[in-house]
């Protein structure tokens, strides 16, 4: 949806909307829906995963001593801010 | 070829077995239950190789078959009214995911009141569901028309689900002689379906995908222009099917048409009867014709126009209603088709035979003097005639 590329019509389009390349759906970004975007401040993050386990989507992204978000899914609901035990996301307003 | 006495349910499931069906997923609803019964029978007896699904509901029923048919196979199912009716939004899945199942639909009324026997009001109810539709007027035809559906409904440019409809009971459950061909003759004439695309592992597809506004048009798109390919495939079918079986098959079929001043179109078993009674009156000196329409849909525009522009008065008869509609569906696409045509017919709509009722010879000789009424006059009396309903 994002995407700015020519999109095809219906003359070269596959019949029936059939999807002929496997794992397409990795270019369909769906993120762009999000009011909020999660922040995370490395210096209070503990690395405890409750964000990790708690993403309805698999947004949140493990690294060794801190989580990061990937923004291209993250719907920004705000679970992880909310689950946070020690307050290290934010909800930041996206501003265009 | 042999004669062989068989309802027209009995008809189709012959039909489907000598179709070579890989998958048949079915819930039986009075009036096609002998199609699915008789058919399970074959599969019992291991007359045929087809995976039989009993599932839980018509719903379910299409689900299975879209599923089966999305893997390259020939699928087969059959309903009825309140079945059909249950399907409905699996209807639209069949033909959006362009699935070329073929399904008998033993038409009759819908619910309420509670009624069992035969009216076009199923169907009717589905007709903008993208799927081809076509009736049968006798056990015969709905047996040939099972056979062609498959040939019609997998070719490469059409890939859409087909509808073969016999009146409920009257074909349903009538006993007539068949003239069958022999299953070498039917492999001869329907090959194994290529499918345009296949569940393989070493090729993965996906079917089903979500579509939003940047694409769903299109794809609507294509399935008008696969309904635009149906009336040349068809044609083109016929025509091979006449070389088998001598049959003369296409969109529709007129009757004394060459000179008819007053005509009746409609579909089914009404047909038969109307023809019957035009003979007799032409034998009167009464210049009278009946269009009996085989496809439905896509609906045949030009040789509509062509059969009917010319005559002078027209009684379009629909075996159901389209509550608050100008017409009944039929006659809206009769006029609809007619509207360009320069001296097109005076026409009206005969609401007729619901629920079941029966329709007589003296109530079409009726309809037809009131058309040469209206061929004399120019004037038509009645828009819409409910025939043979009390008041």
């Amino acid at each position: 949806m994002t995407s700015e590329e020519k999109k095809p019509g219906w003359k070269s389009l596959p019949i029936g909307a059939a999807v002929l390349e496997p794992g397409s759906s990795l270019r369909y970004k769906t993120g762009d829906w999000r009011a909020f975007r999660p922040v995370v401040d490395k210096e209070k993050c503990i690395n405890c995963l409750f964000c990790w386990i708690y993403c309805p989507d698999a947004a949140v992204v493990r690294k060794e001593k801190w989580v990061e978000i990937n923004y291209d899914y993250c719907k920004g609901c705000g679970i992880c801010a909310k689950e946070c035990p020690k307050e290290a996301i934010k909800m930041v307003e996206e501003q265009k | 070829m042999t004669v062989v006495g068989m309802t027209g349910d009995e008809a189709v499931a012959f039909a489907v077995k000598q179709c070579k069906v890989d998958v048949v997923a079915a819930y039986p609803i009075t009036p096609q239950t002998i199609m699915v019964e008789r058919f399970s029978k074959y599969v019992a007896d291991g007359e045929v190789q087809t995976e039989y699904v009993c599932v839980e509901s018509e719903h379910s029923a299409m689900s299975a078959c879209v599923g089966a048919s999305l893997t390259g196979a020939r699928v087969f199912t059959a309903t009825s009214s309140q079945g059909l009716a249950l399907m409905h939004e699996m209807l639209y899945v069949a033909s959006g995911l362009r699935c070329p199942i073929v399904m008998g639909v033993a038409n009759r009324a819908l619910s309420a009141p509670i009624n069992i026997h035969g009216d076009h009001s199923d169907m009717m109810g589905s007709r903008d569901s993208g799927w081809v539709q076509i009736y049968a007027e006798n056990g015969q035809e709905a047996y040939d028309w099972t056979v062609m559906a498959f040939k019609i409904a997998e070719d490469k440019s059409v890939q859409l689900p087909v509808s073969v409809n016999l009146d409920g009971f009257i074909i349903s459950h009538c006993v007539e002689g068949v003239d069958v061909l022999e299953d070498e003759a039917v492999s001869q004439f329907l090959k194994t379906r290529k499918p345009l695309f296949t569940l393989d592992s070493e090729k993965p597809v996906t079917f089903g995908a979500l579509c939003f506004t940047d694409y769903y048009f299109e794809f609507k798109r294509q399935q008008v222009e696969a309904m635009r390919s149906v009336g040349g495939v068809l044609d083109k079918v016929c025509r091979e099917y006449k070389g088998v079986t001598g049959r003369n098959y296409n969109v529709l079929e007129a009757f004394g048409m060459e000179d008819a001043e007053a005509a009746i179109i409609c579909l089914g078993s009404t047909a038969g009867t109307a023809r019957e009674v035009a003979r007799e009156l032409r034998a009167q000196g009464k210049k009278v014709g009946v269009v009996k329409l085989w496809l439905y849909r896509p609906f045949p525009v030009d040789e509509v126009s062509a059969v009917l522009g010319r005559v002078k008065a027209l009684a379009v008869f629909d075996r159901a209603i389209s509550f608050g509609a100008p017409y009944g569906a039929l006659c809206s696409d009769v006029v609809s088709a007619l509207h360009t045509v320069e001296g097109r017919p005076r026409i009206f709509n005969v609401v007729y035979g619901l629920g079941g009722r029966d329709i007589q010879p003296s109530d079409i000789e009726f309809v037809f003097n009131e058309a040469l009424e209206t061929a004399r006059t120019g004037v038509v009396k009645e828009e819409t005639v409910f025939l043979g309903v009390r008041e």
